[in-house]
């Protein structure tokens, strides 16, 4: 049972508030795409063990979709960003990188 | 318009609080860009209130105004107003990007009275509710047992609850199950 | 045999005496007893039989680690299986009956099952009942299920009460010993918010029992300062007969209060289940007593030594005239002491150490007891009570010395601290060698949402079993707790000193005697309540389970509602000697909450009955009930299936609707169609991406049908969308995706194309939308009142929309038609749907109006070929499947789920295509879903399955049975006839034709 604040309302909320939407900064393939590119865009979504980011939207809340950078393993967040932008904020993969020492920052 | 019925036709009940479904009201979603100041003076005009702060609640003469998300507003005026006000706020927001838009019948609004307010609504809502967790004038969004609510408190002893119409006579059925004589925790004091 | 005492008894009130029964048997107890006390004083020492031999077992224990004495509790709605005596408040008009016997407790046809021990060892399911396979039904499974099972299901409904509460606390602390309340006294202090809970219903735990001093005072009267301490403190709140039964990700941790269980006649909730966020939780649950493992440790009358001292302190309750006890360790001389100076007679201290010459022996020693170090018991002697125990060398293999005549035996192998809470979520254990016990290792807790441990233990939970150092801990712990929830603690809180008499070192001791003949070892339990037995887990080591979670499961050892409380250490330490591993190395089992069953009650809630589920209900929702609605669930809506009139059965109704909406006019609650406004300059645009044909160029006034494909190109949303105005559109969804498909709307302007000026608003409930529909439909428009909409076909033709009065309504009718028929869909506010929908029905009458259901609905859109999201679609069905390639703009550069229709299984001519179906039989009705065959059948003998059917009704307009199904090349089979096999020896066959049945061309409804 997860705590995410999320960034628009500041709210702290329950797990049972929001609603989650998997790997974030995933690039949308259109009708142009190859098929090897639209088969990634469907099918190809990470999984790690340890640093993540994704979507997750305050659902009953405020109902914005907002993006988390969460250890898959131990659960602790480092942070929580607003949903537009391509790429997580300079100063949370900072601290990511300060917090897992291991982690090979964040690819697109 | 002499016809029409809210939800549940102000029904009430008394139990360790006491609730009250509000009858018709007004509430006007308006969307848009809440930094603007043409916007900010189009709020003014229509319910004569400044722009609330995020999840604020303010009250006035004649209406008020709740903070719903970082580009809604939820404008609440009497209800046989919303439509002269809708098309008001139209007007003065010409070519400005906004939505407003008539909800008054599409949610049902309760009042809820007493001191064991914040503990009924405890019972289903993982939200904080104690003093801390909610001032009174902030707004909270969230769910209450299966059903997204919105409420605040306007003093320590009253409570307005909003959610959808359709499910008002299963909220109200809710709210009178929590709010029954003898049953509330004593914890939040 | 046991009895009360004439004195002790600090919980009990003598003045106050309770009459409950027990098997019918009307039995007397005092307040402040337990069901378990209560029996025990009354000479009930045969409260149950075992789960898998029916062996006859007593009480074992005195709180919730009780693995025999299981009872059904109370009658009718209040009747409740598997309740622990221990844990049960004993109040007058208490019924109890024991389980898992027949005829009777006494005597058990199950027990010849302990004839047949040798046939029930270890994974004996898995290897007895294999082949053949028709045994299972007609012979295991029946005999089976007869024997198994604990306790009987209650038939009659729950009579009482539940809820749920949220509390959000800095710190939450589990366990009012003493060392819970030094935490929360520590905690509280601080100015933090605490919330103390304790299971039981008074505070102080065992210290009270063990004679611990506090402060140089007895402990009682520390408990009692403290109590007043804390209960002054605004920002603590502190709650008896609450216990912390689980803890979960983020400080998430939930409790289970007992509000009524000990007085059942109050009002209010039974059970509370508290939902804790607590940014600390500090877990202050004490320790469990381990039993000793020898042969017939499970006869009625043996007993944890900690137990019978409880029951003789706490409740003035003598477990047996003359009690053996048999230890590894000194704590275990405290009950022999004062059984001694209750009067009661200690015929001998078994201590299987070499030397016992600490301060508590040599105290028992002065009272003149008999202890006989190096010792073991060989075994009880006894069936359904103890009789004697013949003593035997701990170092042999059991051979008797001498046979001790005793009635209870009080046992300790040591004690366990309580884990299960501070494990729940992750947090790790170490092996003490020293104590021959887990305890928490506070370097890996179980981490909280900031990458911190959140939960601290405290106390004897932390593997102090000593009262001084474990206050000491619990006092920094709640320090601890409120410093890093943010409360730094007040200057000159020290800790309170507390005072326990000293104890030497334990011996563990896994099997007694160490060299146990197989005789003996066919009779030592592990797990009482599962019929676990030494020589079940050796036994599984034997054929190779060397993973503890295997073994758990391959001998069911710590399976039970007690879940090993009891056994899994005993089980490990016997699985560890026999891989020749240490215990460390073969770790337990994973704990899983709840610490201990809580009620069913208690997880729903307040969610049944009538709040089970949010039904939506429409504005129109109780004239339909007031008029003969046959309800069907659409989503989380009831809608009326059909309206029946008397004597009409359902099908009658739906053929009487179908017939005059068709010939006449209908009247349809359409008010759960899902209604979406968006608006902004990029409306158009975004709408272009969601649907598959052309929106932006949609004249002002106008309607199209569109269909929503996500990425995967699957359909699945389509409606109605009209041009509000130039940059608002409203967009009709089905009945059940409003919400979804706002929801999509809104991800995509949030996630993708933030930048293009789109605002949306879920509107639906805003409106009662009601359906005229009929030939006559215009006519009974105009019949109440038309003002400023002229509804003629032209200037309000097929698929446009207006504004207006209606009734004296504003209202806005749009020419749009699910039927086929002339059709009015009228949105009007929803507080004045009822006023416009009598208005109708009483300007309706003279052209004889009727309101009409799903069902009549659905039978009309199939005539008329329309699809059904949810019928048609199945979430692997694209538009061109259905035939819809019309609604799927070519000219487009993209729209959400063209690239994937793209792909070359989406183009393979051999999917699955939407045909009408119109069997051989023009009565017979295809099955829905009914299978489509062809050819000879699959290698596998399963038929060759081209298809199902997708939509099947009987058509009252044409008079005879209409269906569509989904084939493979349907288009090209147009004409074929196909076989449904329905049942074995019935096959439907149905012609292919075109799924449009009714008025290809549109001419009923564009006119």
């Amino acid at each position: 049972m997860l705590i995410l604040t999320c960034p628009y309302c500041g709210i702290d909320a329950d797990e049972t508030d929001l609603a989650p939407g998997g790997e974030a900064h995933v690039t949308r393939h259109g009708a142009d795409a190859s098929d090897d590119d639209f088969e990634a865009y469907l099918f190809h979504k990470r999984n790690p063990r340890g640093v993540h980011f994704e979507r997750w939207r305050h659902v009953y809340g405020c109902g914005k979709w907002f993006h988390a950078a969460r250890d898959t393993m131990t659960l602790e967040v480092f942070g929580t960003y607003p949903a537009q932008t391509l790429v997580p904020p300079k100063t949370l993969q900072t601290k990511i990188k300060k917090k897992r020492p291991d982690w090979k920052g964040f690819k697109k | 318009m002499s016809e029409a019925v809210s939800a549940l036709n102000g029904a009430e009940f008394n139990g360790a609080v006491r609730i009250s479904e509000a009858g018709l009201l007004g509430m006007i979603t308006l969307r848009g860009d809440l930094e603007d100041a043409k916007l900010a003076a189009a709020v003014k005009a229509a319910v004569g209130l400044a722009m609330p702060a995020k999840r604020g609640v303010r009250d006035g003469k004649k209406g008020s105004v709740a903070w719903m998300s970082p580009d809604e507003l939820l404008l609440m005026l009497p209800y046989a107003g919303a439509d002269q006000t809708v098309a008001r706020l139209d007007k003065s927001l010409e070519g400005v990007h906004h939505l407003a838009v008539n909800v008054s019948d599409a949610r049902a609004v309760f009042h809820l009275e007493g001191r064991g307010l914040r503990e009924v609504i405890a019972k289903g809502s993982p939200a904080d509710l104690s003093s801390m967790g909610l001032p009174v004038g902030e707004v909270r969004r969230t769910r209450l047992g299966q059903v997204a609510v919105a409420f605040w408190l306007s003093d320590e002893d009253h409570l307005t609850l909003i959610c959808f119409r359709s499910v008002g006579a299963h909220v109200f059925a809710w709210l009178k199950n929590a709010a029954a004589e003898g049953t509330l925790p004593e914890f939040l004091g | 045999m046991s009895t009360r005492l004439a004195d002790h008894g600090r919980l009990i009130d003598r003045t106050k005496a309770v009459e409950f029964t027990f098997n019918g048997k009307r039995l007397k107890g005092f307040q402040g007893d337990t069901l378990a006390s209560a029996l025990l004083a009354n000479d009930q020492l045969l409260v149950g039989r075992s789960f898998k031999y029916h062996r006859p077992r007593g009480i074992v224990a005195a709180g919730p680690e009780e693995p025999n004495a299981l009872v059904g509790l109370g009658l009718g709605g209040r009747f409740e299986p598997n309740q622990r005596v221990t844990t049960t408040e004993l109040f007058d008009g208490l019924s109890a009956r024991s389980q898992n016997h027949w005829p009777s407790l006494e005597f058990d046809i199950g027990a010849v099952n302990k004839m047949m021990s040798r046939f029930f060892p270890a994974g004996f399911y898995y290897k007895t009942f294999m082949f053949p396979r028709a045994a299972w039904k007609h012979l295991f499974e029946p005999v089976i299920r007869g024997a198994a099972g604990l306790g009987k299901a209650p038939s009659a409904r729950d009579a009482d009460r539940y809820e749920y509460f949220y509390a959000h606390v800095d710190v939450l602390i589990v366990g009012g010993g003493i060392a819970g309340l030094a935490a929360a006294l520590a905690a509280g202090k601080t100015g933090a918010k605490v919330l103390l809970v304790e299971q039981t219903a008074d505070w102080g735990g065992r210290a009270l029992v063990d004679g611990v001093e506090i402060d140089v005072k007895p402990a009682a009267e520390w408990v009692a300062k403290t109590l007043k301490a804390l209960n002054s403190m605004e920002n603590v709140s502190i709650r008896t007969r609450t216990m912390g039964a689980g803890v979960y990700d983020h400080g998430y941790a939930l409790a289970y209060e007992r509000l009524s269980d000990h007085a059942p006649e109050t009002t209010g909730p039974r059970h509370r289940l508290w939902r804790i966020r607590a940014a600390r939780i500090v877990t202050a649950t004490g320790a469990i007593e381990r039993p000793l493992s020898f042969a017939g440790n499970d006869i009625p009358g043996v007993m944890l030594a900690g137990a019978v001292r409880d029951y003789a302190l706490n409740y003035g309750v003598s477990v047996g005239d003359r009690t053996v006890v048999v230890t590894n360790n000194d704590d275990a001389y405290l009950t022999a002491i004062a059984l001694a100076r209750a009067g009661l007679n200690v015929p001998a201290i078994i201590d299987a150490r070499s030397k016992a010459t600490g301060e508590l022996p040599e105290k028992a020693r002065k009272l003149g007891i008999r202890v006989e170090t190096g010792k073991a018991i060989g075994k009880v002697i006894g069936s359904k009570r103890v009789q004697a125990v013949t003593l035997a060398a701990q170092a042999g293999e059991g051979a008797t010395l001498e046979e001790i005549k005793c009635d209870a035996v009080a046992m300790s192998g040591g004690w366990s601290p309580v884990v299960h809470l501070w494990s729940h979520c992750g947090g790790k254990l170490n092996w003490d060698e020293d104590q021959a016990m887990f305890r928490p290792d506070p370097a890996r807790p179980p981490l909280g949402k900031d990458g911190s441990g959140f939960v601290i233990a405290a106390g004897t939970a932390n593997g102090h079993l000593a009262a001084a150092p474990a206050m000491m801990d619990a006092y920094a712990a709640g320090k601890r707790a409120a410093a890093e929830a943010g409360h730094k603690a007040a200057e000159g809180g020290a800790a309170p000193v507390a005072k326990s008499e000293s104890q030497d070192r334990i011996e563990p001791v896994w099997l007694m005697p160490q060299g146990a003949a197989y005789k003996l070892r066919a009779k030592t339990w592990l797990d009482f309540q599962n019929d676990v037995k030494v020589s079940d887990v050796q036994l599984a080591a034997l054929e190779g389970y060397e993973s503890v979670e295997h073994t758990k499961r391959y001998t069911t050892l710590g399976m039970a509602s007690d879940q090993g409380k009891l056994s899994n250490i005993n089980g490990l330490g016997i699985l560890a000697h026999s891989l020749n591993a240490e215990i460390p190395a073969v770790g337990t089992t994973t704990f899983r909450p709840p610490y201990h069953p809580i009620s069913f009650g208690a997880i729903a809630g307040e969610a049944r009955g009538g709040l089970f589920k949010p039904v939506r209900q429409t504005p129109l929702h109780d004239w339909h009930q007031k008029n003969g609605a046959h309800w069907e669930p659409v989503a989380d809506w009831r809608r009326p299936y059909c309206y029946q009139r008397d004597g009409e059965i359902v099908k009658q109704a739906v053929t009487r609707e179908i017939l005059n909406t068709r010939q006449n006019v209908g009247l349809l609650d359409a008010s759960t169609l899902g209604k979406i406004i968006v608006k902004g300059p990029d409306a158009g645009r975004f709408l272009d991406m969601l649907y598959t044909n052309m929106m932006s160029n949609l004249g002002i006034g106008k309607c199209r049908y569109g269909l929503m494909c996500n990425e995967n190109g699957f359909l699945f949303d389509d409606g109605v969308v009209a041009r509000l105005t130039d940059d608002s559109f409203l967009c009709h969804t089905t009945s059940g995706g409003a919400d979804r498909v706002h929801a999509w709307m809104e991800e995509w302007l949030q996630t993708e194309w933030w930048d293009w000026k789109v605002y949306t608003a879920n509107v639906t409930e805003q409106y009662a939308q009601i359906g005229i529909v009929g030939p006559k439909a215009r006519q009974v428009l105009e019949a109440m009142g038309v003002k400023g909409i002229d509804l003629s076909a032209e200037k309000l033709p097929f698929m446009t929309f207006a504004e207006g009065s209606i009734a004296g309504i504003q209202a806005r009718p749009y020419r749009i038609s699910f039927s086929g028929e002339l059709s009015f869909e009228v949105a009007v506010a929803a507080s004045e749907g009822r006023a416009f929908w009598d208005a109708a029905l009483e300007a309706g009458r003279e052209f004889g109006i009727q309101p009409y259901g799903t069902e009549a609905l659905h039978v009309m859109r199939a005539e008329k070929g329309f699809i059904m999201i949810g019928d048609e679609t199945d979430g692997t069905v694209i538009p061109q499947d259905l035939g819809l390639h019309w609604a799927i703009s070519r000219k487009k550069a993209d729209f959400l789920g063209k690239r994937a229709q793209l792909r070359s299984y989406m183009q393979d001519p051999d999917r699955k295509q939407l045909v009408g179906l119109k069997t051989e039989d023009p009565e017979v009705v295809l099955p829905d879903a009914a299978h489509a065959v062809e050819g000879p059948k699959r290698e596998n003998g399963m038929e060759n399955i081209i298809g199902h059917v997708t939509s099947t009704y009987y058509s009252p307009t044409l008079g005879h049975s209409i269906a569509m199904g989904l084939i493979k090349g349907g288009s090209r089979r147009m004409g074929e006839v196909l076989e449904f096999p329905v049942a074995k020896d019935r096959v439907i066959r149905a012609t292919v034709v075109d799924p449009v049945f009714l008025d290809k061309e549109g001419i009923r409804q564009d006119v």
